[in-house]
C-alpha cells in the first residue's frame, strides 16, 4: 500500500472551469448536439386501463381492499399495504379536497409560464382520507385557493373525452 | 423519537469500515469539464488524502442521478474510465436524489461484507448538458400516464409539500427563509461554493416566485460536479492514518410510488432510514448524541423537513431550533455547516461532498474554517430523493 | 453462506400488451414469496432492483418500485445494472448483517420501447461515437464477432451451431417465445444483417421479470431443506471505449475468476456441472464459455460441433434455450439465467431435467455497447 499522504488543509481545493452562458453562445468552447429519437408505448395495465376507461364515462373509478379497508385511488390491481390483490372497485365522487396546492410559474422547461396555473393535491370523496390526484385548478384566483376547500371535477365533453387524465379540463370550487 | 436498542447477531459483520480521504470538484452551473474529467478530478484529491494511489483501489461504487441529465443511457459504463472503475468490480447504485448519501452507504457493505478492503465511491453529475434546462429530464420522472399530461414541472411537488408541511404546523415562510440565509452565508467558506452570499430573510420573500410558495431563492441551483469517498477495512485503516473516522449505522427506505396518497407534511422514509441507522449505532436519543448534521436541503423547507425526520427536532420544531440559532455553525446543533444544497451547489448524486464527505471532514476536524465550534463526537448525514420518497442515512463518527 | 430460499418469474413472452411493468413484476414476485414462504412485509430486509432507467423510459425508474415487491417504506434500492449484480448487491448485504432476507428483482419491458436501436445508440459516447454512420448499433457486435472469429479461425457454421443447439433446446422450455426446430442450413440461409452477422444469431427482444429471495445461513435453514446456495459472485468492468476494448470478453474473464476464488473452484471445466451464458449475439457464448474457462482456447468450437455442449452432452450449456430461444431479457437476461441454474439444482426443470447437478454457473454481460458482466455461481 502506497502510504504517501497529503496534508489538504482545508479540503477540499476547488478545482474545475466553470463556462458561462456567453463561452456556449459564442462558440467558446466546443460541443456537440444531439438530437435522440427515443420512444416508448408504455402498457397502462390492467388496473389503470379501466381507471382510465371510466374517466372516458365520466367516472371516476377506486379500488378497495377488505383487509386494511382503504379505498384507493388512482386504482391498483394489489393493495401495497397488505400485499394482496384488491377486493373490487368503487364509483367514488367527482368531488374533492385541496389537500395542498401550489402556484406554479414555470413550465416543465423551467420557461415562465404567461398565466400562472394553480396545481393541487385533491383528494377525492369517497377514498379513504388523503387518496389524493393532482391535477389542476381553475376558476378560482390563486389568492383564493385554501387547504381544506372543496372542488368539483370539470369535464370535457363526452365526444371530447379520450381515456385521460386531461379528460377532466380541470377543478374548481364548490359553490356556497 | 424512539429508537429501540438492539442486542444480538442483526448487524454482526465481517469487519468495521473506516473512511480516509475524500475530494470533490468545485460546483458551478456549467463546467467544462466531462463527466468523466469531473470523477477524475474529485478522486484524485481523495486519492490524495487518503495517500493511496488508484491500484490500492479494489471496488468502485459508482453513485449518479438520472442519465437523462447527461444524455446517454447506462452513463455509469460511460463514467467508467474516469470513475477509475476499469479492470475493476464496479457498480452503480442510484436512488434518485437520495444516491448522495446511498452511494457511501453501498461502499459500506462492499467492505464490511469482507468483499473489499478498499472501496473507492464516486459520485458524478453532469446537468448543464439536458437542454434547454436540468429541468426537461426532470419531465420525465412523473407517471407517464397520470402526471405527464399536465405539463408538471419537478418544482411542483416541493411546492406542493412545502404548503402542506407550513399548514400543519402554522409555519411562517420567514422562518424557512432563514435555512436560506444561513447555508448561503455558511458556504463563504467553502472553496467549491456556487451560490455562496450573505443574504437576508427579505430577499428570499421577495425573489422570483416559481411555483408558490417555493421563490428562486429557497431553491439550490443546478449544478455540475463530482465528490469521491474511500472507505477502508480497520486494517488498512491502521496502516494510513490514526484518526480514521469510522461508518457507525446505515439506513434506507423508499416511500410508496403514490405519493398524493400520502399526507406530506411528515416525511417518514427518513424516519424510518434513520430508525435503522441509529439502531446500528446504538443511538438512542439522536438530538442529544448527534453532535453536527447534514440533512439534504436542496430547498430550505427541506432541511427543517429532514430535521425532523432525522428525529434532531420534534415535529414542527426544526424552525423554532433554526429561529434560536440552535443550527448554526456555532450553535449546539450544527447543521449543514457545509453550506448545504442551497450555498454550495446540487449536482443531485455530487452532493456526497457536502454531506458524507462534509461529515468526515468535520469528524477528523479538517474542515478548516468550516469546523464548528463544539467538540464532535458523532454525526449525521442524510439524502432524499425520488417522487418524495426515498430517505438515507448515514452516521459516522471518530471513535469505533 | 447465502442461499437462494424462493424463486418466481413472469413470462417469458415476445410482447405482453395486457400487463403493465408493474404488474408483471407483481406476478414474480408473489410467486417468489410464495415458493419461499415469506411475507415481504413482514420478513424482508432490503429489497434490489436492477433496472436501467432509459430501457424503462423514465428519468427516475426507482420511484415506481416499490408497491409492487411489497416494498413500501422498507430499504429498497436500485442498481443499474444485471440481475446478477443484484444477486451480489443482495449477497453483500446479507454478510454486511444488514439483511437476514433480501429480495432480488429485475424485469424487461422491452415490447414498450419503441426505437429499441436509438436506445442502446443513445449508451453511446455521444462526442467520440455516437454519430458516426447510420447503421444499427449491432454494428459493434459484428465488429466484434469478426475479429473473434479471425483469432480464433472459426467458420461460419461454428457460429450458426449455436443458433440450432439453443433454439432446439428451447422446444422443451414452456417459456420460451423464440424456440424453433432449427437446422444449420436454416441457420445458414438467413440473411446477413451485419456481415458476418446473420439474423437467426440475434436474440429478439422478450419481456418478462425474475424475483429471488435470498438469506442467510440460518434463515435459509430455517425457512427450507433444500437451499441452493449462492457459492461464488463476481463482476468486473473492462473499459468503455470500443476503440481500447480487448474484443474477448475480458469481462467475463475477471468476473469468473472472482467468483470462481470465493466458490473454491479451481479447475472450472471439471467442477462446473452446466451453465447458462449469455447468448445475446450467437458467437458471445463462445467466447463467454472460453472466458469462464469452461473450455480451451481454440477448444470451444470443435466441441461444440461434437456436442459437448448438448443438454446430453458433458457439459450442458443453455439447456433453457438461453437468449436465442427465450429473447433478449434486458436487464433481466442473468435473471433467466439464474432462474435456469436454480431451478435445474432442484430439479424443477420439467422435460428439460439434467441428471446429477451440482454446482451451476449463470452468466450475463451488460450488453451493447459496454465491456462489463457479471458471474454468479450456485450449488447444492
Amino acid at each position: 500500500m502506497a502510504v504517501g499522504k497529503k496534508d489538504i488543509e482545508c479540503p477540499p481545493y476547488a478545482e474545475g472551469t466553470p463556462l458561462s452562458d456567453e463561452d456556449i453562445k459564442e462558440g467558446k468552447v466546443t460541443y456537440v448536439e444531439d438530437h435522440p429519437d427515443i420512444r416508448y408505448s408504455w402498457t397502462a395495465g390492467q388496473a389503470i386501463s379501466k381507471f382510465l376507461n371510466g374517466l372516458k364515462e365520466g367516472k371516476i373509478l377506486g379500488v378497495k381492499c377488505n383487509k386494511c379497508g382503504r379505498v384507493m385511488v388512482p386504482p391498483r390491481m394489489f393493495c401495497e399495504l397488505c400485499y394482496k390483490p384488491i377486493d373490487g372497485w368503487v364509483e367514488l365522487k367527482d368531488t374533492g379536497t385541496v389537500e395542498t396546492f401550489s402556484i406554479s410559474y414555470i413550465d416543465p422547461d423551467a420557461k415562465p409560464l404567461p398565466e400562472p396555473v394553480i396545481v393541487a393535491v385533491i383528494s377525492i370523496d369517497g377514498a379513504s382520507p388523503h387518496m389524493g390526484i393532482m391535477h389542476i385548478l381553475d376558476e378560482v384566483k390563486p389568492e383564493d385557493v385554501y387547504i381544506g376547500m372543496k372542488v368539483k371535477a370539470v369535464w370535457k365533453g363526452e365526444e371530447e373525452r379520450e381515456g385521460a387524465i386531461t379528460d377532466i379540463k380541470y377543478w374548481k370550487p364548490v359553490e356556497g | 423519537m424512539e429508537v429501540e436498542k438492539i442486542s444480538g447477531l442483526k448487524f454482526h459483520k465481517k469487519q468495521d469500515v473506516a473512511i480516509v480521504g475524500a475530494g470533490m470538484t468545485t460546483f458551478k452551473r456549467r463546467l467544462n469539464e466531462t463527466g468523466r474529467e469531473l470523477s477524475y478530478l474529485a478522486i484524485k484529491q481523495a486519492l490524495e488524502e487518503a495517500g493511496i494511489t488508484i491500484d490500492d483501489v479494489e471496488m468502485v461504487v459508482m453513485g449518479s442521478a438520472p442519465d437523462t441529465f447527461d444524455g446517454l443511457h447506462m452513463k455509469s459504463e460511460y463514467l467508467l474510465d474516469g470513475s477509475g472503475g476499469s479492470d475493476r468490480p464496479y457498480m452503480r447504485v442510484f436512488v434518485g436524489g437520495g444516491t448522495g448519501v446511498f452511494a457511501p452507504i453501498a461502499g459500506y457493505w462492499h467492505v464490511a461484507s469482507g468483499l473489499a478492503d478498499v472501496c473507492l465511491v464516486i459520485t458524478e453529475e453532469k446537468m448543464s448538458s439536458s437542454y434547454p434546462h436540468p429541468q426537461s429530464a426532470f419531465k420525465y420522472i412523473w407517471d407517464p400516464i397520470l402526471d405527464r399530461p399536465l405539463s408538471p414541472n419537478l418544482i411542483w411537488i416541493f411546492a406542493l409539500e412545502m404548503r402542506r408541511y407550513m399548514h400543519v404546523h402554522n409555519i411562517k415562510h420567514e422562518d424557512i427563509a432563514l435555512v436560506s440565509v444561513k447555508n448561503k452565508a455558511n458556504a463563504l467558506d467553502h472553496p467549491c461554493a456556487q451560490v455562496a452570499e450573505k443574504i437576508t430573510v427579505e430577499d428570499v420573500l421577495n425573489s422570483e416566485p416559481m411555483a408558490l410558495p417555493v421563490r428562486r431563492l429557497d431553491v439550490s441551483p443546478p449544478s455540475d460536479g463530482a465528490a469521491a469517498l474511500i472507505m477502508v477495512a480497520p486494517h488498512i485503516a491502521r496502516q494510513l492514518t490514526d484518526n480514521p473516522v469510522w461508518v457507525t449505522g446505515v439506513g434506507w427506505a423508499l416511500d410508496t410510488t403514490w405519493w398524493t396518497n400520502r399526507d406530506l407534511y411528515f416525511p417518514r422514509y427518513v424516519a424510518e432510514a434513520a430508525k435503522m441507522a441509529y439502531r446500528m449505532a446504538h443511538i438512542t436519543d439522536p438530538r442529544k448524541e448527534i453532535d453536527v448534521a447534514e440533512p439534504y436541503d436542496p430547498f430550505d423547507y427541506k432541511e427543517l423537513h429532514h430535521m425532523e425526520g432525522l428525529g434532531l427536532a420534534k415535529k414542527g420544531e426544526a424552525p423554532i431550533l433554526t429561529r434560536e440559532g440552535v443550527t448554526q455553525r456555532d450553535g449546539d446543533l450544527p447543521t449543514c455547516p457545509s453550506g448545504g444544497l442551497l450555498g454550495v451547489g446540487n449536482p443531485i448524486a455530487a452532493t456526497m461532498g457536502v454531506k458524507a464527505c462534509e461529515i468526515y471532514w468535520q469528524l477528523a476536524y479538517r474542515a478548516g474554517k468550516r469546523q464548528v465550534a463544539k467538540e464532535v463526537t458523532t454525526g449525521v448525514c442524510q439524502a432524499w430523493g425520488d417522487l418524495m420518497q426515498v430517505g438515507t442515512v448515514m452516521v459516522m463518527s471518530n471513535k469505533r | 453462506m447465502v442461499a437462494i430460499v424462493g424463486v418466481g418469474y413472469s413470462g417469458f413472452n415476445s410482447t405482453t400488451p395486457d400487463l403493465s411493468w408493474k404488474e408483471i413484476m407483481y406476478e414474480a414476485a408473489l410467486r417468489a414469496y410464495t415458493d419461499a414462504g415469506i411475507n415481504p412485509r413482514r420478513d424482508v430486509d432490503s429489497f434490489v432492483t436492477c433496472a436501467e432507467d432509459i430501457y424503462e423510459g423514465f428519468a427516475i425508474f426507482d420511484e415506481f418500485v416499490p408497491d409492487q415487491l411489497g416494498a413500501v417504506v422498507k430499504p429498497t434500492c436500485t442498481v443499474c445494472a444485471d440481475f446478477l449484480y443484484g444477486v451480489a448487491t443482495a449477497y453483500m448485504q446479507i454478510k454486511s448483517g444488514l439483511a437476514d432476507i433480501a429480495v432480488v428483482e429485475s424485469h424487461s419491458k422491452a415490447s414498450d420501447i419503441q426505437t429499441f436501436g436509438n436506445v442502446v445508440k443513445f449508451a453511446m459516447d455521444p462526442i467520440w461515437l455516437r454519430n458516426i454512420g447510420n447503421a444499427h448499433p449491432y454494428y459493434l457486435a459484428a465488429l466484434e464477432m469478426f475479429q473473434y472469429m479471425a483469432q480464433r479461425c472459426l467458420s461460419e457454421e461454428d457460429v450458426a451451431r449455436v443458433v440450432v443447439k439453443n433454439k432446439n433446446n428451447a422446444l422443451l422450455n414452456p417459456s420460451a417465445p423464440y424456440a424453433a426446430n432449427v437446422t444449420i442450413d436454416d441457420v445458414m440461409a438467413s440473411p446477413k444483417l451485419f456481415d458476418p452477422m446473420k439474423k437467426m444469431e440475434i436474440a429478439p427482444l422478450a419481456d418478462g421479470c425474475v424475483v429471488f429471495v435470498l438469506a442467510s445461513d440460518e434463515v435459509a435453514r430455517e425457512l427450507t431443506d433444500s437451499p441452493v446456495w449462492v457459492k461464488g459472485v463476481g463482476w468486473w468492468s473492462e473499459t468503455y471505449g470500443y476503440d481500447t476494448a480487448s474484443f474477448s470478453a475480458m469481462y467475463t474473464y475477471k468476473a469468473a475468476k472472482m467468483a470462481y476464488r470465493m466458490a473454491g473452484i479451481e479447475n472450472p471445466a471439471k467442477e462446473v456441472d452446466f451453465a447458462e451464458v449469455d447468448d445475446r449475439f450467437a458467437f458471445k457464448e463462445l467466447q463467454h464459455l472460453e472466458t469462464l474457462q469452461l473450455a480451451g482456447k481454440f477448444e470451444v468450437a470443435r466441441l461444440m460441433a461434437e456436442g459437448y455442449f448438448d443438454k446430453d452432452g458433458s457439459l450442458p450449456v443453455n439447456v433453457s434455450g438461453g437468449n436465442l430461444g427465450v429473447g433478449n431479457l434486458l436487464e433481466c437476461t442473468g435473471g433467466q439465467k439464474a432462474l435456469e441454474v436454480v431451478l435445474q439444482l432442484r430439479g424443477e426443470a420439467g422435460r428439460r431435467q439434467l441428471s446429477d447437478v451440482e454446482i451451476g454457473v449463470a452468466q450475463a454481460w451488460r450488453y451493447l455497447p459496454t465491456h462489463s458482466g457479471a458471474v454468479a455461481v450456485f450449488g447444492v
